[in-house]
């Protein structure tokens, strides 16, 4: 376990709990990434707040390099793997209806029934993929 | 004003995704593959999100509705259908193979990986098809 990383883990899950309950408490929302990031592309309502909480999204990194000027992180290498990869997150999300942040903080967080169950199956998938290929 | 909540709402769910190395894919596959010295972190990132959030949300209503709208959004279906399940499978297949989410594929769009951008591309022709496609 020496990849282990508390502290940063804890103040890390800290912001985004507080970040989701923002839209909450302000604007009485789920914090849904792929919900958001997808209604912000495909409808036409609403498209104010979604661009902006999308551009925060993209404009955090940014910032946070800015003052750990040690950041930095992997990205993978563009060939298949990576397009299966991304059809198949993209197709779960849009018919499981969210992902980690709507389901495995938002749901969980008001203890709704489908984001545990949703929760459950694309955490003992995701194990069951990283750990057997 | 509500764009600016919104992107401060994005701005700090990033940070956090940022922070906490959630952004690496390598680092939430650590967590993932369990037979291969893991990595506990996202466990904690998600327990530290949810111990802020499921107590902010129990206090939020307490209200009639949230500061600056009539009224809360709130998903109104309770049934766990199959198109949910099926859909919560194939999302867990797909961050299984690479360690991707959406958050952090999207988070690292800035940084301008070639396959960060193909992914995401990918993603949101998979969002397209089911709008197009259902079953349930």
């Amino acid at each position: 376990m020496e990849n282990f990383t508390p502290i940063s883990a804890l103040i890390g899950g800290s912001l985004i709990g507080f970040g989701a309950l923002l839209m909450m408490t302000m604007l009485g929302r789920i914090a849904g990434i792929s919900g958001i990031a997808s209604q912000l592309i495909f409808e036409r309502d609403g498209r104010g707040w979604r661009f902006a909480f999308v551009a925060g999204l993209l404009v955090a990194p940014l910032l946070v390099s800015f003052f750990m000027q040690d950041l930095t992180f992997t990205t993978p290498d563009l060939n298949t793997k990576t397009l299966i990869a991304g059809l198949l997150v993209g197709l779960g999300t849009g018919w499981g209806s969210g992902c980690t942040s709507g389901h495995g903080v938002c749901g969980i967080g008001r203890l709704s029934p489908r984001s545990i169950s949703a929760t459950l199956v694309f955490m003992a998938a995701g194990v069951l993929v990283a750990s057997l290929f | 004003m509500k764009a600016l909540v919104a992107f401060l709402s994005g701005l700090l769910l990033s940070a956090g995704i940022t922070i906490s190395m959630m952004i690496d894919p390598a680092k939430v596959l650590g967590f993932l593959n369990v037979l291969d010295n893991w990595d506990p972190s996202l466990a904690l990132v998600m327990g530290a999100a949810l111990v802020v959030y499921s107590t902010g949300f129990y206090f939020s209503q307490k209200r009639a509705a949230p500061f600056l709208e009539k009224a809360f959004y709130l998903p109104k279906s309770t049934k766990v259908d199959r198109q949910l399940l099926l859909g919560a499978l194939i999302f867990g297949v797909g961050w299984g193979l690479l360690g991707y989410c959406p958050g952090p594929a999207i988070a690292a769009l800035t940084s301008g990986s070639t396959g960060t951008i193909g992914f995401v591309l990918s993603m949101v022709f998979g969002w397209w098809l089911t709008r197009k496609i259902k079953f349930n």
